[in-house]
């Protein structure tokens, strides 16, 4: 039988939306229940005592019974949601597995197997498949599709059963001498303390994630290779016999690029940034420093797209043609425009960053230095200056870890060909801007081109966490010096 | 004045207070230097960010008017709805196209090679048969009559009406030929070109064609990450920032979180977005280039920021308060929830905001979970494919056609619109409700 294509796309789409929001109509049932539970429990409270004028007797408020019924009857079931969103794809794409017959799945690379997993995945969801679509294929879609029908099922029925039966238990608890307000910040405490733990988690996501990819691109790769060689072309070709067919690995022209960039941002910023801040706060008046402060920080708050797209469309032009009136040979998308523009974007945090540690020297060393005659540039100089310094350098560190990290500015005005080269006016391409060309396009999870991005990820994430640790001990080191 | 003439003293070395005279006036002129200086590096900085608004808004400002064409279109009822029944699957299948051609030869009958017809035809949009379209089916009365309908013109010509396009190139090299010149100047001297509010530019998802290109797929793309961003990060940032300032002991555990929340502040968001790639979409697997994904790494992202300022402005609210309320037998819980919260949300909303607004014009993260697909299609929920408003001034800013550059200039104004109201928010914020112990 052959149903009409709009007929089959509708039915398609309503079951793409009813599987959609189940998941929103569950958890809106859920909160639903905790508000049930809440009411009831409150109502116990009141009627255990004998009504509402009688609640002194309680152990804690009705409210805070209601609390605890709500808590208990949301926590564990929406948990177990949670649980079960995240991973109820990998247990049944491991039954879809087992379920194929052994003759598909002997002898296939790693690749081949992703490739037929994504392809019964499509094919459950209605999707292009890049394979002929066999029997086999559709029977294990089928599989794929029932076991994913079961599974929302059983969500559903093990949820509500969760918060139902939470809410009965606490329901039988409720007495007036329940301390109920004790229990509900006892919850309160240890859901704040799971909060604050996210940070960490959150570091040893970065960390698992780089590290897993990056040790498995270093199997593939040398490592040798990887920090030293000096050719870098990570073009797999899909024929052996392709031009450029073996792609190479050598990440030295983008550390070199990556620095270059960053060298020329920090000529810009650090001398604007700094010079600036010593006249804020030093010179000007009050109300030209409530002008141009803000001013000035309007900088920081600017979108890095929006300079790139200043850098490139801007800045680039005008370097080259200034160029070319000079006698120079300048690239269109030069290391020096992308680097200028960043400096622009790391002036503020520069400034503001010095501002902070020179009105941290006591106003004792400026006095004795006027009142041994100076002037006020010579106590900035000779003063302010070393005083402050360890307290710039660690605000320089923090700065140049900013430059190292920033994406935009070089993905939109940097070149993407990697020149081994120091001189500004080529285009030269940084560590981000590979990350994200290897990684925006279609490609394998698996193959050493994806890969590479995430071992160029660590070394990423490696240098500005070692820059921003010796940074920031520099500067509270600095700040307890004068404290 | 006359110098007082330098004094021997008796062990014959010249008088200090004369060598510091001396070297007064060096001294001194080097006090200026160095005041200019200082002076010269601000206003270099405030110079760039002249610069850098200038050069926005004298590339964008001409975005928010598009070229419009005038045209008799004759709405012949034979070739819209030729049975004459007036359903509206018939209206919605008729050849628009044929319309406006026709309207467009009828202007010009001495147009009639082939060739000079097409390039007749190319000076309005492809996007005008379905206005046209939309016109017919709000106004089925008028099948059969001929009415003047201004549709939008092609890139290329609003181009050369806003002066992007320079007529005294050789006709080799500009876009737009001397031929379509000449019927434009004859239609611009019948009034039958004007330019006219852009209107499709807030209300259309993007195209490939300038002129048909909008902002608002991207705009309601935005919309939902950051709604799911605040729902996200403001309770976790809150929880975690009392926990981490009122009640967590000093040991090693806290002084780790504390080291953690300090430097996840200063990793590039690049490396934020490797995280969600390689965690809630390989591991997890969530569905790419959603705003789901999208608000849980920018919640990852912008959480240092919120609880940064949120035990700032905890730190704030004086020992008194809490004491008082301890005092009358409140329990610590309480008197967090009762009354230091309550003292400390200004400060805390400030940091939000802020965060809200970083989150907003971030950009490489979001590139890599893939929120850069070209849909077109408006996203209708969390779950939806969907692109935000940076990434869209990304794609369009690749983009070659000089119309792209005039749109993602406007693209830009209308971020950072947005970004200048929520940090105006935040100032306001903190001015009405700040409060000196």
């Amino acid at each position: 039988m052959r149903l009409p294509m709009p007929a089959l796309g509708i039915g398609l789409l309503a079951l793409i939306l009813t599987m959609a929001m189940s998941s929103w109509l569950l958890f809106l049932s859920v909160l639903l229940i905790m508000a049930l539970a809440y009411q009831l429990g409150r109502r116990r409270a009141i009627a255990q005592v004998g009504g509402p004028t009688k609640i002194k007797r309680l152990h804690s408020l009705p409210a805070y019974h209601g609390l605890y019924a709500a808590l208990w009857a949301g926590i564990p079931a929406l948990f177990v949601m949670g649980l079960w969103i995240g991973f109820q794809d990998q247990v049944i794409i491991a039954q879809v597995i087992d379920a194929l017959s052994p003759t598909q799945i002997e002898g296939l690379s790693p690749g081949q197997f992703n490739l037929l997993i994504s392809d019964i995945r499509n094919l459950a969801t209605g999707n292009i498949v890049s394979a002929q679509v066999t029997s086999e294929l559709q029977a294990a879609a089928d599989h794929y599709n029932r076991l994913r029908a079961l599974s929302r099922i059983a969500m559903w029925v093990v949820v509500l059963a969760l918060a139902l039966g939470a809410t009965l238990m606490v329901w039988l608890q409720i007495h007036p001498s329940l301390r109920a307000r004790n229990r509900v910040e006892s919850i309160t405490l240890a859901i704040m303390i799971v909060f604050s733990s996210i940070a960490i988690l959150t570091t040893l996501g970065i960390v698992l994630s780089v590290v897993f990819e990056s040790i498995r691109f270093f199997k593939l790769i040398s490592p040798l290779e990887f920090f030293f060689g000096l050719t870098w072309s990570p073009q797999i070709a899909l024929r052996a016999d392709q031009v450029g067919a073996s792609g190479a690995f050598g990440a030295v022209p983008l550390f070199v690029g990556t620095l270059v960039i960053s060298v020329i941002a920090m000529l810009v910023a650090v001398p604007i940034g700094l010079l600036s801040a010593i006249y804020l706060s030093e010179y000007a008046s009050r109300r030209v420093r409530a002008v141009a402060k803000p001013l000035l920080e309007v900088l920081a708050g600017i979108p890095t797209v929006v300079y790139g797209f200043f850098a490139a469309l801007t800045v680039a032009p005008f370097i080259r043609s200034l160029g070319a009136w000079l006698g120079l040979d300048v690239a269109s998308e030069s290391a020096l425009a992308a680097g200028l523009v960043m400096g622009i974007m790391i002036i503020p945090f520069v400034s503001s960053l010095s501002d902070d540690v020179i009105n941290a020297v006591p106003q004792a060393m400026r006095d004795g230095s006027y009142a041994l005659g100076a002037t006020q540039s010579e106590t900035i100089r000779r003063v302010i200056i070393p005083a402050a310094l360890p307290g710039i350098i660690g605000g320089i560190l923090l700065a140049v870890s900013r430059a190292i990290g920033e994406t935009m500015i070089v993905v939109m005005a940097a070149g993407l060909s990697a020149n081994l080269s120091i001189n500004p006016l080529e285009s030269l391409t940084t560590v981000t801007v590979q990350i994200v060309t290897l990684l925006t396009g279609d490609q394998e999870f698996d193959s050493p081109k994806t890969l590479a991005a995430f071992a160029l990820g660590l070394t990423l994430f490696v240098v500005t966490l070692a820059l921003n640790v010796v940074a920031l001990s520099i500067v509270r080191k600095y700040r307890e010096q004068y404290e | 004045m006359n110098k007082p003439a330098p004094q021997i003293t008796p062990t014959g070395r010249p008088n200090p207070v004369d060598i510091v005279r001396a070297s007064l006036k060096r001294r001194y002129a080097r006090e200026r230097r160095f005041r200019w200086l200082g002076a010269t590096a601000v206003l270099i900085g405030l110079l760039c960010v002249v610069l850098l608004f200038a050069d926005i808004i004298l590339k964008g400002y001409t975005a928010f008017q598009q070229t419009y064409i005038r045209l008799p279109i004759a709405l012949e009822a034979e070739s819209i709805d030729p049975e004459g029944t007036g359903a509206r699957a018939a209206i919605e299948d008729a050849d628009y196209l044929a319309l406006i051609r026709n309207a467009l030869f009828e202007l010009f009958p001495e147009v009639r090679d082939r060739q000079e017809r097409r390039l007749l035809t190319s000076i309005v949009s492809v996007g005008a048969p379905n206005l046209v379209r939309e016109y017919v089916l709000a106004h089925p009365d008028r099948i059969g009559t001929t009415q003047e309908i201004w549709v939008p013109a092609t890139a290329d010509i609003d181009m050369l009406m806003k002066g992007h396009i320079n007529r005294d190139l050789p006709e080799a090299e500009r876009r737009v030929k001397d031929q379509t010149l000449g019927w434009i100047d004859r239609l611009a001297a019948e009034g039958r070109i004007a330019k006219r509010f852009n209107t499709p530019f807030f209300v259309n998802g993007t195209s490939r064609e300038p002129e048909l290109a909008g902002i608002a797929g991207a705009l309601m793309g935005s919309f939902y990450t950051l709604l799911l961003t605040l729902i996200l990060s403001f309770p976790i940032g809150v929880g975690a920032a009392i926990y981490l300032e009122e009640f967590a002991p000093r040991n090693r555990w806290t002084d780790l979180i504390e080291i953690n929340i300090n430097n996840l502040a200063a990793v590039p968001s690049i490396v934020f977005g490797l995280l969600g790639l390689a965690v809630f979409i390989g591991f997890f697997g969530m569905p790419r280039s959603t705003p789901l994904v999208g608000a849980l790494v920018l919640t990852l992202m912008t959480l240092p920021t919120i609880i940064i300022a949120s035990r700032a402005a905890l730190k704030s609210v004086p020992p008194s308060i809490r004491e008082a309320a301890l005092g009358v037998g409140a329990s610590s819980l309480q008197t967090q929830f009762h009354h230091v919260l309550p003292l400390a949300m200004p400060g805390m909303l400030t940091g939000t905001i802020i965060g809200m607004a970083q989150a907003l014009g971030e950009t490489a993260p979001l590139l890599m979970i893939g929120m850069i697909a070209f849909i077109v299609d408006i996203p209708q929920g969390f779950t939806d494919m969907a692109t935000v408003l940076p990434v869209q001034i990304y794609l369009w800013a690749d983009s070659p056609e000089r119309g792209f550059v005039e749109r993602t200039s406007a693209a830009i104004m209308v971020l950072l619109a947005f970004l200048f109201a929520m940090n105006l928010a935040a100032v306001l914020l903190r001015r009405r409700f700040e409060r000196r112990w």
